[in-house]
């Protein structure tokens, strides 16, 4: 089955955000795991025809690239760090019984289609090991029971939340987003977890800032106003130092 | 003397929904680009250069001096110039670009505009990683905000100045961190190296002049802008300039992102953290992510700086500081990093594709203990093959863990073929371990 004219006009519309169309292939692709499910022949075809390369050309590319699934990917995918600092966190023996519990292997679906499960490697939130990934939100420090808990409320259809994100939609839904078509999910969620803040609350505490942060104690302006004309003259003096360097 | 702690990009992250503009605004956001638009382009670059900023991406490149690599435009031969902001953030260990782009996307979307005007292009793309759903989505919001207050578009604050900016999300690739990969992909093609040159200012997107920096790099921007080169420059040391983001992860009591001037050591910052895991000891770490040389005890007086850390013969990279104790096994470690680096070859050189395979088998024989002493020596010469002969750096960087892990921690490899297996329990490094007395 090709795809349907409302999806071709949405993957013109991610070519055309480029100055070459081709830069939006790699969008281009998640629409299409949003809409199959995963990457088809067709949708393959689709992308090829929008920017007027061969099917092989576009397949070539999507191989590349983990995040593009040949088989059918779950309602939800469920990755769980197992790079070196979150396996050594628990990683391995999360990923080890949430294996056993779904009875899948890795890059596998449940019987059910609810939840595919894959290692993943590092997802840059290792100040919050071991972590898991809900259709690529957060969720931080967990446990083989936290995790546990989490795939029964996903496969009952419980609501369930980031630890630093929305509330959990679908790994179609989240392929959409990735593809570049905003879900209105953007203000759920904090701005930032305890761990990120840690070294801000630790410097609020003790009074530390940067020079001319008003939120410091130590030598500096106790004003507002003085603070911006401390600022002034820093830039001045740089400028002149710029200038002189110039002038050279 | 500068504070221990300097908070500069993460001092809005405990804000009221820091990531909307109003918030960012409220905190003199996009005052700097007011600033920057009021100077020529060429000072903007001087006023970088002068502040002494290095890439915060890894390799530690002054900023303002790539900037300046750009040819002069040709007016025979007009070609557009772009700015790319790397915020693929793969390398193991490194966590402080991703929280900075979910709680002040608005730091990185102004430091793009200013530093864009600098560089004189009219386009700009935030490549991020896509398996970061959430940064996505306020990356875009931020975006869309910009372009309605008329910080982004045509004729930005009045000064005749136009620029487009996109966010663009990747599909999983940590070689697309890899700055010449990256414009591949950002091309819709797969992402493996180039050969350089030609050097990406020169022909890099399209072919066109591009600038390539990271995330925490761009971001650095606004507040330098605003505060002046002084000010940056009078923070950190001398060679390594202003703050950054030093990211602790691992066995330490309060892990977590700590911004301080550049050349604090791990001591102050372990004990920031409140010290390291209770009953425990600090066994080795990374000081700036999986591709630097391992550290040990003996190093928690380097500065962190690019200056000592490259004289204790390490790197220091993006200052992700992983830190592991006693109860941890360093071949577990070593070999779960190397079956990274051999998943994400990008398979272009051989040396790499071949060595970073072999790698693997030799050093899962001796995790299971069933090696041979010689296989300590088979590996240095394999990694002897792999270093300096690869395409690009992720063949080199995937030597670190090995050679430097054999160098400090040779006795732990035999006592795994003694022993016929490993000594460890892995049960007791998790992070729901009971301490032990
Ligand atoms: C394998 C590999 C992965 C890399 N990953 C990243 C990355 O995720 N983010 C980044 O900023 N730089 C990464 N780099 C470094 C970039 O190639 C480049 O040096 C950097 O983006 C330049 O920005 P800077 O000068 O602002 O540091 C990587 C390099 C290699 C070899
Ligand atoms: S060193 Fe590895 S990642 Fe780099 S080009 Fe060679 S095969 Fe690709
Ligand atoms: S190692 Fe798991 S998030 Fe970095």
């Amino acid at each position: 089955m090709s795809l349907a004219p409302e999806t071709f006009d949405e993957l013109r519309e991610i070519a055309a955000r480029y100055p070459q169309a081709r830069s939006g292939l790699l969008p281009m692709l998640h629409l299409v795991q949003s809409v199959e499910g995963r990457v088809t022949p067709e949708g393959i075809q689709a992308c090829a025809d929008v920017l007027g390369l061969t099917p092989a050309e576009v397949s070539g590319v999507a191989t590349f690239y983990t995040m593009y699934k040949r088989h059918p990917v779950g309602t939800h995918h469920v990755g769980v760090c197992t790079n070196t600092l979150c396996a050594v966190m628990g990683g391995d023996e999360i990923f080890a019984c949430l294996r056993e519990k779904l009875e899948v292997g890795n890059d596998e679906t449940t019987a059910d289609g609810s939840i595919t499960l894959e290692h993943i490697e590092c997802n840059a939130a290792c100040d919050y090991a071991p972590v898991v990934m809900v259709n690529w939100e957060f969720f931080d420090n967990q446990t083989p029971e936290s995790a546990s808990q989490l795939v029964d409320d996903l496969r009952e259809g419980r609501e369930v939340v980031a630890s630093r994100g929305a509330r959990i939609t679908s790994w179609r839904e989240a392929e959409r987003v990735l593809a570049g078509f905003e879900d209105g999910l953007v203000d759920e969620g904090p701005a930032a977890g305890s761990a990120s803040r840690v070294g801000l609350e630790l410097a609020r505490e003790r009074g530390w800032a940067a020079p001319g942060d008003a939120h410091g104690s130590s030598d500096l302006p106790e004003e507002l106003p003085e603070a911006v004309e401390v600022a002034d003259t820093r830039r001045a003096e740089s400028e002149t130092i710029a200038e002189e360097a110039s002038d050279d | 003397m500068t504070d221990t702690l300097t908070p500069v990009l993460t001092a809005n992250w405990g804000d009221e929904r820091a990531w909307t503009l109003p918030a960012y605004a409220a905190t003199g956001g996009y005052d700097a680009l007011d600033v920057a638009l009021g100077m020529a382009p060429e000072d903007v670059q001087t006023m970088v250069k002068d502040s002494g900023l290095r890439g915060r991406g890894g390799a530690g490149f002054p900023t303002g001096v790539k900037w300046g690599f750009l040819p002069p435009p040709d007016p025979e031969n007009p070609k557009p110039r772009y700015l790319v902001v790397n915020a693929d953030e793969s390398e193991p260990g490194t966590c402080k670009d991703i929280p900075l782009m979910m709680a002040s996307p608005h730091t990185l979307v102004e430091g793009v505009i200013i530093s864009s005007y600098a560089i004189r292009a009219e386009r700009a793309f935030i490549y991020v990683r896509g398996e970061v759903l959430h940064v996505v989505r306020r990356l875009r919001a931020a975006v869309r905000e910009a372009y309605e207050a008329g910080h982004l578009g045509t004729n930005i604050h009045g000064s005749g100045y136009d620029l487009e900016l996109v966010v663009h999300a990747g599909a999983g690739a940590y070689i697309c961190g890899e700055e010449t990969a990256l414009l591949d992909s950002l091309e819709g093609r797969r992402g493996q190296p180039r050969l350089r040159p030609p050097f990406p200012a020169v022909a890099g997107l399209y072919a066109s002049p591009t600038v390539i920096n990271n995330a925490e790099s761009i971001a650095s921007v606004p507040a330098i802008v605003k505060n002046g080169a002084d000010w940056f420059a009078g923070m950190g040391t001398e060679k390594s300039a202003g703050v950054g983001i030093f990211s602790l992860s691992g066995h330490v009591k309060r892990p977590g992102q700590y911004e301080a001037p550049l050349g604090i050591t791990l001591r102050t910052l372990i004990d920031l953290a409140g010290g390291i895991r209770e009953g425990h000891e600090l066994k080795f770490w990374t000081p700036g992510g999986s591709s630097t040389p391992l550290f040990t005890q003996e190093h928690l007086d380097v500065t962190l700086d690019f200056e000592g850390v490259a004289a204790a013969g390490s790197m220091l990279g993006t200052r992700a500081l992983q830190i592991f104790d006693d109860s941890v096994c360093v071949v577990r470690a070593v070999l779960r990093w190397t079956e990274f680096y051999k998943h994400e070859s990008c398979g272009k050189c051989t040396p790499c594709r071949e060595g970073t395979w072999w790698l693997v088998q030799v050093l899962e024989r001796l995790e299971k203990g069933q090696g041979s002493p010689e296989d300590l020596d088979l590996l240095l010469d394999q990694c002897d093959n792999i270093l300096g002969r690869s395409f690009c750096a992720l063949g080199d960087g995937a030597t670190s863990p090995i050679t430097s892990s054999i160098q400090y921690f040779r006795d732990e490899y035999l006592a795994h073929l003694e022993q016929g297996g490993c000594p460890f329990d892995a049960k007791k490094s998790t992070a729901w371990a009971e301490a032990v007395q």
